[in-house]
């Protein structure tokens, strides 16, 4: 048995939302840089230039990267073995995300109902994710969304016989209807199987997983390296302007599913895409 | 082309534009978002007038992060426009010049653009850093209860937008993508 402070918590998810709008991963750098190499358009490599730029100056000038600093998504995975000291662990996540906006200069994007739309103030609660996992370690992965890319997200429940095909088709589709609103080039996060709200959570979570790692499932490799040549000669390109670069990186997960389903979730991030992990 | 324009807006200059064109704007222009153009509609549903005259006018569709101290603004890049398309032919009716914004319009949005030869442009999204180098000042005119949905005076100088939709309607938004599309999955 291990014991971790509430503190101790606070003060990382803090940290994290911080770091997260000001600095990419470098994961997220080498795909920005290999992709400056490829685009066609001249518009489009000055706009990736201007990124590239835009990068360096949210960096040495602490302005974040993207005034839309998200609303904040963590990913907890709790080992068995931990005991939280000092309160409820869900209060300390929100306790961090509301210093960490504060003090950190981030945006307040957060409303209190999704009717009645009154800002929270403090960009709390954040959208936290739980999962006990073996051991007596704490993964916190602290991933801030921004909702112009998370507004054209999609969810769809293919039959079976649609096969990979339909999945193919899917995701096409999602990134086609997301074009410029989606600030791309984008990094395309899917979920493929297990249930309605499964798949999409496979579909964030992917979005985390780094962007230089393949999936080690081969046909979902295959998939992803597939998809991202699809997608790129959609012709999209930076900004919506035109272009060979629509994506960055395609990243899927999946997970077993019923006999009568095939849902499959497409998650759209811009080429914001934030993700902190840190292990207490 | 690349040219240089003064916000103020005249029509004389906006028709001139063509979509494709790189534009670095510089003068006053107004922040405006969801939440305050869902006010500026029911103000005008009231009868009253808004806080600022549309005419010849520029919005931004962009709610900026806190500014930290001696810095006029935080992050400043654009949001989506689509979601402010309810509310922009009324307020190009009303003589609106332009919009900076980001994404695709409607059609009704188009049609007013033409109508009152008016004009669209893009600011890169996701830079926010950057495009905040090019604001001198920001100063809340309205609606300061809505935070960084408040309307804003910005001076602006070099802003570096691209004309998407222009007077005549052409939208690079299609015409860019065709350029480049390998076919196949048109
Ligand atoms: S979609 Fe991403 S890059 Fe675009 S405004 Fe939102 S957070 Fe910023």
């Amino acid at each position: 048995m291990r014991t971790i402070t509430t503190q101790e918590i606070t003060k990382a998810i803090k940290e994290m939302c911080i770091e997260a709008n000001h600095t990419l991963s470098p994961d997220m750098k080498a795909v920005f840089q290999a992709a400056s190499q490829k685009e066609e358009s001249p518009l489009g490599k000055k706009i990736l230039d201007q990124l590239e730029e835009n990068l360096i100056i949210a960096g040495q000038d602490m302005i974040p990267i993207c005034q839309d600093t998200g609303m904040a998504v963590v990913f907890i995975q709790l080992g068995q073995e931990v005991h939280i000291q000092g309160g409820s662990l869900t209060d300390a996540v929100n306790q961090g995300v509301r210093e960490g906006y504060a003090e950190g200069y981030l945006r307040k994007s957060v409303v209190s109902d999704p009717i009645e739309r009154v800002n929270t103030k403090d960009n709390t609660p954040a959208v936290i994710h739980y999962e006990v996992i073996e051991g007596e370690a704490l993964h916190i992965t602290v991933a801030p969304k921004g909702f112009g890319s998370e507004n054209m997200s999609r969810v769809f429940m293919l039959k079976p016989a649609d096969g990979i095909e339909g999945v193919k088709e899917s995701i096409l589709t999602a990134v086609k209807d997301a074009g410029p609103n989606a600030c791309p080039p984008m990094v395309v996060g899917v979920g493929i199987g297990g249930t309605f709200e499964k798949c999409a959570l496979m579909a964030k979570h992917a979005l985390t997983r780094n962007l230089e790692e393949p999936s080690p499932v081969p046909y979902v490799r295959q998939l992803e390296e597939e998809m991202l040549e699809k997608i790129n000669g959609l012709g999209i390109g930076p900004g919506g302007l035109g272009g060979t670069v629509t994506a960055l990186a395609v990243n899927i997960e999946t997970y077993p599913t019923h006999i009568a389903g095939l849902p499959v979730a497409v998650n759209i991030c811009c080429h914001v895409n934030r993700h902190v992990n840190r292990m207490l | 082309m690349e040219q240089h324009i003064q916000a103020p807006v005249t029509r004389e200059k906006i028709e001139n534009l063509k979509a494709g064109d790189y534009i670095y704007l510089s003068g006053t222009i107004y922040t405006a978002r969801d939440a305050a153009h869902k006010r500026m509609q029911e103000t005008l549903d009231q009868g009253k007038e808004l806080p600022f005259s549309v005419k010849g006018n520029v919005i931004y569709y962009m709610g900026p992060s806190p500014a930290r101290q001696g810095r006029p603004i935080g992050s400043a890049g654009p949001t989506t426009a689509s979601r402010m398309d309810r509310y922009t032919p009324t307020l190009l009716d009303m003589g609106l010049g332009a919009m900076i914004g980001k994404g695709k319009r409607s059609q009704e949005v188009i049609d007013a653009i033409i109508r009152n030869k008016a004009v669209y442009f893009a600011a890169i999204g996701g830079a926010g850093a950057i495009l905040s180098k090019c604001i001198l000042s920001s100063e809340v005119i309205a609606y300061e209860d809505l935070g960084t949905e408040a309307i804003r005076r910005l001076e602006v100088k070099n802003l570096p937008v691209v004309v998407v939709i222009d007077s005549q309607g052409n939208n690079l938004y299609e015409t860019a993508i065709l350029e480049f599309c390998t076919g196949g999955n048109k």
